[in-house]
């Protein structure tokens, strides 16, 4: 899950790292408001889930309340690579001496936590990791024994001369991991870290992501998620328990299996059709998890046929076979569909289906065929 | 044969009294693993169909011997579960359960690591050897014992090319599912390693999808290390950056991960990659016709033995048991495979070096 630069600056602040004040507004008048309050100059920054804000325009310099609400009311409605600001943050301007990168990872292949940090701050991290990687100093985190003191100043002295600017750096650094360890992030990363002219090091932005998979015992992030209207399919997917991913091809894919749904997708691409969904409906599917996936599908107008591609393991295909009876019967959908069961209680399914005259296919091969040749006559 | 799992394994159920680890363990049983032992904490002293149910895994353990164990509990209790049958002293731990948080893997792997305990998962199908055993959810009957290795991150998707392999009946030694996650105990490296060693294997199928660089380790380990014939398939041709397709590690992240990247580096290693999961039976059926006639040929062809010689890296066929002497070499290669790995593993974790100072 992304979060906003906002909400990211609440979470470090919760783990004493430093960062300017500021807070969030949705039009131009509070933003105008939260300026005269601070009553000095400030940044109006576009609060989306994209990178490259600055580079777009949605991050400006003001020197009063009045620059603040003519910036905001620029900045808010704005299209930043497809995606419309609809929140911005107005937090105080810093003087800025020096920056720095730093951020956490984890690292796939080492399967630890990796903290990163580069003498450029401000920078795009991935151009630079491919680029110039010897100007990014690593340091992997025993995950058992957390990270240490003296691993953090080593850190902090490769990138800073003076003492005190990198005592403060190595304590921001052990918050920083801490704070992503017990906010289960999979990014969490200050860029840029910065010194401001008077030797205070300060989180000038933030950036967060938390683990999906961890959401169950962070109650209190839930409320952090800002869905975009593209997304509100997948939200839905999500709190039923399936995967969506939308596509702009007409084959709606039901399948079980993030593998199999991948390859599904691309075995109609391969046929010559084009998908119009990524969708696993998970294992130990309920019929109910069917009902929602077809609902979310023929929510789709451009979607010509529908093809159902299950290998039954834990799922059983019997359940799927009563979910697509249950969800025929309920959308009674104009689009031609086509099923494919195999392997778990697929004796069981093909019984259930046989009462709803379905097209069925035997092998995924058949189905995609089936389903590319129906969309073309649809 | 067959890898990681035999007719020795005596598998203990965690969370055997739930929906999924109820169903399950019938299936197993009826494929014929050995399952010993459940647990279920508060439900020790009673029993599932016959099985003996504990509430500790030390317990399970402790009575009944089982030195394997697999996981259906809910993903909030995996990490903890793992870590009382690492614990328990079982060899594997086989973890079905999908969701489990990535920090909570990194410990876990790292502790199990430094204990030398095999966890294959979690949010995999687990493993299975045709004919022998079978711990995880697979459905049984689509295999077929025979001598065709498969190892993949996909659960379903293994199903369709093992379905395909045994339509052509080509059987397989093992079958092993590792997981959709970023962290997960086995890795393709691990597996390819054990079916090189495996004298039952005969080639190897090789199923990997979008995000992270595991594939990509894996075709250079292929090139270094591999003398049977491999074939793989990449899901996710498709799928577009920046979204989790489902698995959790299932995405394209800064432009890495993609599926033509991981095609481009198998290719690169000499492995061909199947374009549809359909076509990966057929490719192997090539394979294995080419390497039967490449070593029938070998033995008396003197300029094949010469060629043999000027390569660095042998590309032997290992398949040659006829001769008592070639099955030594055989047998001192594969010791030898096995250890460059652990090297090679050990290698890896030193990247740090302030990480190995300090474990000293």
């Amino acid at each position: 899950m992304k979060i906003h630069e906002y909400q990211a600056k609440e979470i470090f602040a919760t783990f004493g790292i430093p960062v300017p004040k500021g807070k969030m507004a949705t039009t131009a008048e509070e933003a105008r408001n939260i300026a005269a309050d601070y009553g000095r100059p400030v940044m109006v920054k576009a609060q989306v889930h994209v990178g490259g804000r600055g580079k777009a325009g949605g991050i400006k310099y003001c020197n009063n309340a009045d620059e603040a609400f003519a910036n905001a009311e620029k900045i808010l409605g704005m299209d930043i690579k497809g995606l419309t600001v609809r929140r911005v943050l107005v937090t105080e301007a810093s003087d800025i001496a020096h920056e720095v990168y730093c951020g956490i990872i984890i690292d796939r292949a080492a399967k630890k936590p990796v903290i990163m940090v580069s003498a450029e701050g401000g920078i795009d991290i991935e151009e630079v990791a491919a680029k110039t990687p010897e100007k990014i100093h690593k340091l992997h985190v025993d995950p058992i024994l957390g990270i240490q003191g003296y691993q953090a100043r080593e850190l902090a002295y490769k990138v800073y001369s003076d003492p005190n600017t990198a005592n403060q750096a190595a304590k921001i650094i052990q918050k920083l991991y801490r704070c992503f360890m017990e906010s289960d992030c999979t990014l969490a990363e200050i860029n840029p870290l910065v010194t401001t002219p008077s030797g205070e090091v300060i989180a000038l932005d933030a950036k967060i992501n938390i683990d999906d998979n961890s959401l169950y015992r962070h109650k209190d992030f839930e409320g952090l998620r800002d869905v975009a209207p593209a997304e509100e399919s997948e939200n839905e997917a999500r709190e039923a328990g399936l995967s969506f991913v939308g596509l702009h091809g007409n084959i709606g894919c039901v399948v079980n299996g993030a593998g199999l749904a991948m390859a599904t997708m691309d075995l109609v691409k391969h046929y010559g059709g084009e998908p119009a969904n990524f969708l696993d409906i998970g294992g130990s599917s309920n019929p109910d998890k069917v009902v929602t996936a077809m609902r979310i599908i023929l929510r789709d107008p451009n979607v010509k046929a529908i093809l159902f591609n299950i290998f039954g393991g834990i799922t059983r295909c019997d359940d799927v076979a009563h979910g697509i009876v249950k969800a025929v019967a309920e959308f009674k959908p104009q689009v031609p569909i086509v099923v494919r069961l195999t392997g778990t209680n697929e004796e069981e399914a093909r019984v259930i289906l046989a009462q709803s005259h379905l097209p069925a296919a035997d092998t995924m091969d058949g189905v995609v065929m089936k389903a590319i040749e129906l969309a073309k006559v649809a | 044969m067959g890898i990681f799992v035999d007719k020795k394994s005596k598998v203990v159920v965690q969370g055997i009294t739930g929906r999924d680890g109820s169903f399950h363990t019938r299936q197993m049983k009826e494929y014929g693993t050995n399952v010993v032992a459940g647990v279920t904490p508060g439900k020790g002293g009673t029993g599932f169909e016959g099985i003996p149910i504990f509430n500790t895994v030390a317990e399970a353990v402790k009575k009944t011997g089982a030195n394997t164990s697999v996981i259906y509990v809910p993903a909030s209790f995996a990490a903890d579960a793992i870590l009382e049958a690492a614990d328990a002293g079982v060899e594997l731990v086989v973890c079905i359960s999908e969701g489990v948080p990535a920090n909570d893997m990194l410990k876990v792997y790292n502790y199990l690591k430094s204990k030398g305990v095999r966890l294959i998962g979690p949010n995999c199908p687990g493993i299975i050897t045709p004919g022998v055993t079978k711990v995880g959810i697979m459905p049984g009957h689509i295999h077929k014992k025979g001598s065709v290795g498969l190892v993949s991150r996909s659960g379903t998707l293994t199903y369709e090319i093992v379905y395909n392999l045994t339509l052509r009946k080509l059987g397989q030694s093992s079958c092993i599912g590792i997981g959709g996650d970023p962290i997960i105990g086995t890795n393709f490296i691990d597996c390819l390693a054990a079916f090189q060693a495996d004298p039952q294997t005969t080639a190897i199928v090789l199923v990997g999808e979008i995000g992270g660089s595991d594939e990509e380790e894996a075709a250079k380990f292929i090139k270094k290390y591999v003398t049977k014939p491999v074939v793989a398939f990449i899901a996710g041709l498709t799928a577009p950056a920046d979204k989790r397709m489902g698995h959790a590690g299932a995405i394209i992240s800064g432009g890495t991960g993609t599926a033509a990247e991981k095609i481009k580096a198998f290719q690169a290693v000499g492995v061909p990659v199947a374009k549809t999961p359909g076509e990966v039976a057929a490719l192997v059926e090539q394979k294995l016709k080419a390497s039967e006639s490449k070593s029938k040929a070998k033995p008396a062809a003197k300029p094949a033995k010469k060629a043999a010689a000027k390569k660095p890296v042998k590309k032997a066929a290992p398949k040659r048991a006829a001769k008592k002497p070639a099955k030594k070499t055989a047998v001192k290669k594969v010791k030898a495979v096995i250890k460059k790995v652990k090297v090679l593993k050990a290698a890896k974790s030193k990247s740090s070096p302030k990480a190995k100072a300090r474990k000293k």
